[in-house]
């Protein structure tokens, strides 16, 4: 991204950095204790999980190709899933936050409802628009005989329709957020729209849209009925790490806890090293 | 490179795990197990845990057994057999279960009384009505252009599969590998594959919306279905009562209505 000109660097306003020693007082035991159930009820599964592994068997399990090559895919369409979140939802969210925009609240409920749906019926939807009968799918068969079921891409698809509402709803969330100041002061001074979306807009809310993709992955990732439904599961091709852990439980559940705790540590190391990453940036 | 900020993206990065595995829900067995002391008559709440395939003959057999046996509740939870499985090896509130495989049957061995077989099934080719990929035996199962389901190997169906074709002497060039039988038909009622393996009952339970194919070597692949009481049944009389009720001539009628053989 270029760097923004110096009469459009924003200060960011909505995120001013914390003083050493602001908010260091004593927490109120109102707000102490259900903070405390919180992170208790968060974690205890996640420590049960590390306790009933079979670390024993670590090695075996995780160098197996099958955990090798379900990782690999999983990594793969997450990241892939979240660069079209990104690309499709930022514009989305823009849309969405501009001041006056007409139904607007009911275009936000319907934005969220890959969020209410069970994954499963979102995998049964894809299939009714994208599927090989489907209402675009059919023609797509017809003319090509290619359809989306059983590849990689539908399982970036499935994945891209969960976690999509995540970065409209973060992104949209930072855009209200952001002072519009310095985007009528840019305006004012003779950028284009285009110029002051990129050059003031976008730097405002980049640690908006980095949370949305934080969240977005995070979903994809984890990503199981939709794909399951819409994608199949076929190692190496559609078999994600979700996948292969819910068939691992069926047949071998020690295992299944190892490739759980697999998929977990990788995804913690890789949003750590990522923050790491933004507040440099950002 | 700037100190560590607390802020939205750190609590985002804790919060993440939380979200890995959001979308995988599993049922819980439905209702509780008989209320009180173990009765000496037959009467109360059992909760029967039963193979997904089993559904339709054993909501009528309960119905059948409720009918028969005034005062009687049976609660029925249908699932994955390993699914279940695992909930009574957890100590599921269970009095009866019903397993699609011997094998899942022996994973709870302690857990359960002797079981018996009670009927026994067979995989048959289930393609969409009209069958669009004009399949017409296992051999087109090899065809990498045609779209195949089957059930995973991991899984009793897939094991069933993989044996039929061996018997068979295809290779099969499936698309998808599902984990349970339900999902290979869903495939099928949804267009998506022209051709998958699945059992005889899911070909009858589907009805208009499949078409079935018999396999000359289904007999190469039979799975039987034990049924059995659970140990920590705190109403045993009326758990033996409704496996006697499956067993009976009444209970059996209602099963090979819906596909089932003998067992």
């Amino acid at each position: 991204m270029p760097a923004p000109t110096r009469s459009a660097r924003p200060v960011t306003p909505t995120r001013p950095e914390r003083r050493a020693g602001a908010g260091q007082g004593r927490v109120p035991l109102l707000l102490g204790l259900p903070a405390l159930v919180a992170l208790v009820f968060l974690l205890l599964p996640l420590v049960g999980l590390l306790v009933r592994a079979p670390w024993s068997r670590t090695v075996e399990v995780l160098t197996s190709p099958t955990a090798l090559q379900a990782l690999r895919l999983s990594l793969v369409t997450a990241t892939a899933s979240t660069a079209l979140s990104v690309a499709l939802g930022v514009p989305l969210a823009w849309l969405l936050a501009r001041p006056g925009l007409r139904g607007a609240a009911l275009l936000r409920a319907l934005v969220t409802v890959p969020l209410v749906l069970p994954p499963v019926v979102g995998g049964v939807a894809l299939f009714t628009v994208l599927g090989r009968s489907g209402l675009l799918g059919r023609p797509l068969y017809a003319l090509t005989g290619f359809a989306f079921p059983f590849t990689p891409y539908a399982v970036v698809l499935a994945q891209l329709f969960v976690a999509l509402p995540y970065l409209v709803l973060a992104v949209e969330g930072a855009l209200r957020a952001a002072d519009r100041r310095y985007e009528e002061a840019a305006a004012t001074l003779g950028a284009r729209p285009g110029t002051v979306f990129w050059r003031v807009t976008l730097p405002l809310v980049g640690p908006g849209v980095g949370a949305g993709a934080v969240l977005a992955w995070a979903r994809a990732l984890g990503e199981f009925g939709a794909t399951i439904t819409f994608a199949g599961s076929f190692p190496g091709t559609t078999r994600t790490m979700p996948l292969e852990v819910y068939l691992a439980l069926e047949t071998d559940p020690d295992a299944a806890l190892l490739l759980a705790v697999l998929l977990l540590g990788v995804s913690v190391a890789v949003l750590v090293l990522l923050r790491d990453r933004w507040s440099g940036r950002w | 490179m700037s100190a560590p900020r607390p802020g939205l993206a750190a609590a985002l990065a804790a919060l993440a795990p939380a979200l890995l595995l959001a979308g995988c829900g599993s049922a819980a067995p439905a209702g509780p197990g008989a209320a009180g002391a173990t009765p000496a008559a037959v009467g109360g709440t059992i909760t029967v845990l039963a193979a997904a395939s089993l559904t339709g003959a054993f909501t009528t057999i309960g119905h059948d057994f409720e009918a028969s046996h005034p005062g009687s509740t049976v609660v029925l939870s249908f699932g994955s057999s390993a699914t279940l499985a695992a909930q009574v090896a957890q100590g599921a509130p269970a009095d009866v279960f019903a397993a699609a495989s011997p094998a899942t049957m022996a994973t709870v061995r302690e857990q359960v009384d002797a079981p018996v077989d009670i009927a026994s099934n067979t995989l048959e080719i289930a393609v969409p009505a009209g069958n669009p990929g004009r399949v017409h035996g296992l051999a087109d199962f090899a065809d990498p252009h045609l779209r195949i389901a089957v059930c995973a190997p991991q899984v009793p169906c897939g094991a069933a599969a993989a044996q039929l074709f061996a018997a068979a002497g295809v290779e099969a060039e499936p698309d998808t590998l599902e984990s349970d039988v339900k999902a290979v038909l869903q495939k099928v009622t949804s267009d998506e594959v022209d051709a998958a393996l699945v059992y005889r009952t899911d070909v009858l339970a589907a009805g208009a919306q499949v078409e079935g194919i018999d396999v000359p070597q289904a007999s190469a692949a039979v799975s039987r279905y034990p049924v059995a009481v659970v140990r920590a049944s705190r109403n045993p009389v009326t758990a033996a009562a409704f496996v006697a009720q499956v067993r009976s001539a009444d209970g059996q009628r209602v099963l090979r209505a819906a596909g089932f053989a003998r067992p």
